[in-house]
């Protein structure tokens, strides 16, 4: 009777799920390696970090149905892009009773708190995904939006009559066009047939603001 | 099934609506196969009023789980594309005789639909009001593009969305109150969230700078958007008196149209052109003088 258990269960040992899931840095390796993490030099720490940070945005400039965005998802790339933005919409004004854009902290809210009512509507939806892991792709596919952000501010500083803003327009709508496709690349296997434009809806909605914000933007005068 | 055998005795008749309090867990481990949620909060209040024949509207629900879990909540959200849209097209057709809880809502209220319609309507309202105002002022120099006023005026939108359900929650506590096999909260809040749908092309087009256009545009969307609500809740109030009926019916109409003019003459406001000259003129002396020192 012992054998039998003993046989039910020998497959069970077998089962190791925490190999397959590997976390940001790489820590689960194994027991030795977990000490020459703790004894590297901080340089190599930092740039295996913007390693993995740079190849997301990789994966963003080319957006195929990869998961590696979604395995090692990872919250630096989100923040350092809604910084720049953050900060490239900035300098809209000399005095503050006349903006020419949103105020830093805005902008803040706007993306992280639009980011995480989206994640929050795919779930109740019945998306699989976690919800890090689309706050990781919904901030990392700013980036083109961000990139939009500085080639107009770029020709904004060349004038602001009507061909700079034409080729505002068309740079801004490329860019957002990219970041919405980029993000429903990730974001779409992992909901329910049916439902798949509830769930592109909003993320659409997010990217439009944003680009709006990017269009909109004036320097002072 | 599994879940109403050990639930409540096998009845073929009305749906096991004192089913609620005794097995949340078992509820919870089922997760939200069947279709439910406003059943939920449907069935609490009818315990307390004791009104047993309204549940028998909602039909085949099954309550899921508490509201402290994730799962009641997904219950609300339990809706496909086709279905939305399906809805979307019955918020704009209001025909006599198709009430739209009983024909595009069938015991299945959403929030996705209330909830994004409401979204969307912030930012076209907010959007296109910024863009009406730049169009109209183009031909004045002194007028400077102000995109920041968007994020001013989002706080008054939250107040769009609060209004949307107070008034919900009014015409459901009326309801509620006639004890008339009312609609559940939910479906109340459902339909006026639908209803709200026709003014996000409204308030797209109303950056065209024709009055008369304008006021049209208003006037047809009040009535799509108003007759959309009555027919709803016109059988509800109809068996009450006279007075209370007609009273409930035109209160709904006017402050959903208060609601509506109210956002179009705030955010889309074209008669501009002589404050705005008074104010900048002597901002211009100051810096001028300012500069002189």
């Amino acid at each position: 009777m012992a054998d039998e258990a003993n046989r039910q269960f020998a497959g069970l040992s077998d089962v190791s799920i925490s190999e397959d899931i590997p976390v940001e840095g790489d820590i689960s390796r194994g027991e030795e390696d977990e000490f020459s993490t703790l004894d590297e030099p901080v340089k190599e720490t930092i740039l295996r970090d913007l390693r993995a940070v740079g190849s997301k945005f990789i994966h963003v400039l080319y957006p195929k149905r990869s998961s590696v965005l979604l395995r090692d998802w990872d919250l630096w790339g989100p923040l350092l892009l809604c910084v720049t933005l953050a900060l490239l919409l900035q300098g809209g004004a000399a005095d503050s009773e006349d903006q020419g854009g949103p105020q830093f902290a805005e902008v803040f809210v706007i993306v992280w708190f639009g980011s995480i009512i989206i994640t929050l509507n795919s779930k109740l939806l019945g998306g699989t995904i976690s919800f890090f892991q689309s706050l990781c792709v919904l901030g990392y596919c700013i980036m083109p939006l961000t990139a939009a952000m500085a080639v107009c501010r770029i020709v904004l500083v060349g004038g602001s009559g009507t061909v700079s803003f034409i080729v505002r327009l068309v740079v801004v709508t490329a860019s957002f066009g990219w970041s919405t496709f980029a993000s429903t690349a990730f974001l779409a296997d992992n909901q329910p047939p049916g439902r798949k434009s509830l769930v592109v809806y909003p993320v659409f909605l997010f990217y439009f603001v944003i680009g709006w914000m990017v269009l909109t933007f004036s320097p002072s005068q | 099934m599994r879940k109403q055998q050990s639930c409540c005795p096998q009845t073929p008749g009305p749906p096991p609506s004192v089913c609620l309090p005794q097995t949340p867990a078992l509820q919870q481990q089922e997760g939200e196969e069947e279709r439910g949620g406003g059943e939920d909060v449907k069935l609490d209040l009818s315990e307390e009023e004791g009104e047993e024949e309204s549940s028998e509207l909602l039909g085949g629900q099954k309550p899921t789980g508490g509201f402290w879990t994730f799962e009641y909540y997904q219950s609300f959200f339990n809706v496909d594309t086709v279905q939305v849209l399906d809805r979307v097209k019955g918020s704009l057709m209001p025909l006599p005789g198709r009430n739209f809880i009983k024909h595009n809502l069938r015991s299945n209220p959403d929030l996705y639909g209330p909830f994004w319609i409401c979204v969307t309507l912030v930012f076209s309202v907010a959007i296109g009001g910024n863009l009406s105002s730049f169009l109209s002022e183009k031909g004045n120099p002194s007028y400077h593009y102000r995109p920041h006023d968007d994020s001013c005026t989002r706080d008054l939108h939250v107040c769009l969305v609060g209004a949307h359900w107070f008034m919900g929650f009014l015409t459901w506590r009326q309801g509620a109150e006639r004890q008339i096999g009312g609609y559940s909260f939910l479906e109340t809040v459902c339909v006026y969230g639908y209803s709200l749908f026709i003014y996000i092309p409204t308030s797209v087009l109303w950056i065209i700078p024709f009055e008369w256009l304008r006021w049209t545009l208003i006037v047809v969307a009040m009535v799509i958007s108003g007759s959309v609500l009555v027919l709803t809740f016109w059988p509800v109030v109809r068996e009450d008196t006279k007075v209370m009926a007609v009273a409930t019916v035109v209160t709904i109409v006017v402050l959903h149209t208060l609601l509506a003019v109210g956002c179009k003459m705030y955010f889309f406001q074209t008669e501009v052109h002589v404050p705005s000259a008074a104010p900048i003129t002597p901002t211009i002396n100051m810096t001028i003088a300012t500069k002189a020192h």
